[in-house]
């Protein structure tokens, strides 16, 4: 499957992956009513981590072994069988939180009004995924994975 | 009599991690899968959620509808395996079948432990809270005598949980904890009285250090309970949830070695040759105090039964032991404890940070300049990162002043950690 990948050397800490991410998973894709309106309900999928002039963009690792899926107690994190996808489904997904005590990435965000699990996609259905289309300074690439 | 190459007793999380790890390596033969309850695989901790009317029957299912179809098992629900034949290697069940088996998977969970010594456990209205059978049975029971005043024996997670549906509903509730605290096994005193705190606001009563000496009843229905410190509680519901016990009857009588729990190697195999045993029934190793208990939490089953499950296929794979950890949300108080929360004893360095008004608490437990146990109250974003360094037993002497801070992150690990977090691969629970 497809992987980003970070490169922390190239991230200028901009953090227009944060906005594309929130404006493409928010309700109307409009980028002033999604900050507006859809602040609580939507949260970016990726996180730009900054200290100092280090900085890079971190998203669902999408791991081989997600501890996620085996921490999640009402079966909403799951593997897409077609695309190899970490995924968690909202309407299963009750915020108990086992996937945040489990992530070693921190990748997962209280989204939807802190009611349900949020995590990067990989843009489901978009060609490339808006965090790399956006990047100015091709600091998050997609990569296939060798597996 | 049926033949079987693999055969499950079991049908939570550690029977689908099994049905995963044979499949892998398997897509062939058939997997028997027969168990007491008759529901489908089901999400056991949403029991809670059940009762409180936040999820419906149809959320329950732990596994989608077509599981056992799409992955080629018959599934026996409703029928009970009374006996185990280690040397025939066969499974009796309570309808007059036989079952042999090459392989069998004993994954028969837990079981709730109820006081024996105390008069009146049996009357209407006492329950213990495990099953999706047990939530249905609570529910109808409050619809048919109208309950208003419960109590809840046991501060623990279960407790806490049927504490929690039991508000949602509108029940006066009060919860007794033998011990001086609430969740005394997995919080240390600041974040037991933080919890505390919030369930008390949230209309809770909460009485530590005590417990239920005597059951009232009337007409052989619950009304009420004495506590042993001589005072009184009116109660239409009582639950007890004083703890859950592996039901290991089944190993036991067939001579498979149990202690505390199933014994079992690292393949998740147990003292009999082709028999192996997951979840909440076994007695597995934890890693960070060495100790040989049972770890009954989710993610443990799911990876067990998954090993399991691989072995028994021929492959070979590995569980050499977990960390206690749990995630439970008490009334819309977020909370996460992993690993060891309150050491007691000197060589353990320790970090944290309470803020008692906004019902907040980060603690780190340090051993040898490694992360050996946490706590997160209110706030628990990216916990996780810190799950990861105990698991790895990370070096963090040169970040112990950033592990309280809120914008502690992968950025704040050490360089060749990071790499190998964000590269993401085979990272196990």
């Amino acid at each position: 499957m497809k992987r980003i990948v970070a490169r922390e050397e190239f991230c200028i800490g901009c953090r227009l992956c944060e906005v594309h991410c929130l404006v493409q998973h928010s309700k109307s894709r409009k980028i002033i009513k999604a900050f507006r309106d859809e602040r609580e309900k939507v949260v970016p999928g990726i996180k730009v981590e900054s200290s100092g002039h280090v900085s890079f963009a971190l998203q669902c690792r999408h791991c081989g072994e997600a501890p996620c899926i085996e921490a999640c107690m009402t079966g909403a994190m799951a593997r897409d069988p077609e695309t190899g996808v970490v995924l968690s489904d909202p309407d299963k997904c009750v915020g108990c939180w086992m996937c945040i005590m489990v992530c070693p990435v921190g990748a997962v965000a209280r989204g939807a009004n802190q009611q349900v699990a949020s995590k990067c996609d990989l843009c489901i259905g978009v060609a490339t995924p808006v965090c790399v289309a956006n990047c100015p300074n091709e600091a998050i690439v997609l990569e296939e994975d060798d597996e | 009599m049926s033949d079987c190459p693999y055969l499950i007793i079991g049908n939570s999380a550690a029977a689908m991690g099994a049905v995963a790890g044979i499949r892998e390596f398997d897509r062939d033969k058939p997997v028997t899968l027969i168990a007491r309850e008759s529901e489908h695989a089901y999400s056991r901790p949403l029991i809670s959620y059940l009762l409180a009317g936040k999820v419906d029957e149809k959320r329950m299912h732990y596994r989608p509808a077509d599981f056992y179809a799409r992955n080629g098992v018959r599934a026996l629900l409703g029928l009970e395996v009374t006996r185990i034949d280690a040397q025939a290697r066969s499974v009796s069940t309570a309808d007059g079948q036989t079952f042999t088996f090459k392989n069998l998977l004993i994954a028969t969970g837990g079981r709730p432990i109820v006081p024996t010594d105390l008069p009146g456990t049996q009357a209407r209205g006492v329950f213990t809270f495990t099953t999706w059978e047990d939530a249905r049975n609570i529910r109808a029971y409050i619809n048919e005598t109208g309950v208003k005043k419960a109590v809840v024996v046991g501060g623990g997670l279960i407790g806490l949980k049927s504490v929690e549906a039991l508000k949602t509903l509108g029940i006066e509730t009060t919860v007794v904890e033998l011990a001086d605290r609430i969740l005394s096994s997995t919080f240390d005193q600041t974040a037991s009285n933080l919890a505390s705190a919030f369930l008390k606001k949230a209309g809770v009563e909460v009485r530590c250090g005590t417990t239920v000496s005597a059951i009232e009843t009337s007409d052989n229905r619950v009304t009420g309970v004495r506590l042993r410190d001589g005072s009184r509680r009116g109660a239409d519901l009582l639950i007890f949830a004083i703890g859950v016990a592996p039901d290991t009857r089944l190993a036991r009588d067939s001579g498979i070695a149990v202690e505390l729990g199933i014994l079992t190697d690292d393949a998740m195999q147990t003292s009999v040759k082709g028999i192996y045993a997951a979840g909440d029934v076994v007695q597995t190793t934890d890693l960070l105090s060495g100790a040989k208990r049972p770890i009954p939490i989710l993610p443990n089953a799911c990876r067990q039964g998954y090993v399991a499950g691989v072995n028994m296929t021929g492959k070979k794979l590995a569980f050499h032991g977990g960390i206690a950890m749990n995630a439970v949300d008490i009334c819309g108080l977020p909370t996460i404890s992993v690993g060891i929360t309150d050491p007691g004893t000197e060589g353990y360095e320790i970090k944290s940070k309470v803020d008692a008004e906004g019902g907040t608490y980060r603690k780190i437990v340090l051993k040898d300049n490694r992360v050996v146990g946490a706590i997160f109250v209110g706030q628990i974003d990216r916990a996780g990162i810190f799950t990861g360094l105990i698991k790895d037993k990370v070096d963090v002497s040169a970040l112990k002043d950033l592990l309280l801070g809120e914008e502690f992150g992968v950025l704040s690990l050490p360089a060749e950690y990071r790499k190998h977090v964000v590269s993401g691969q085979g990272i196990e629970v």
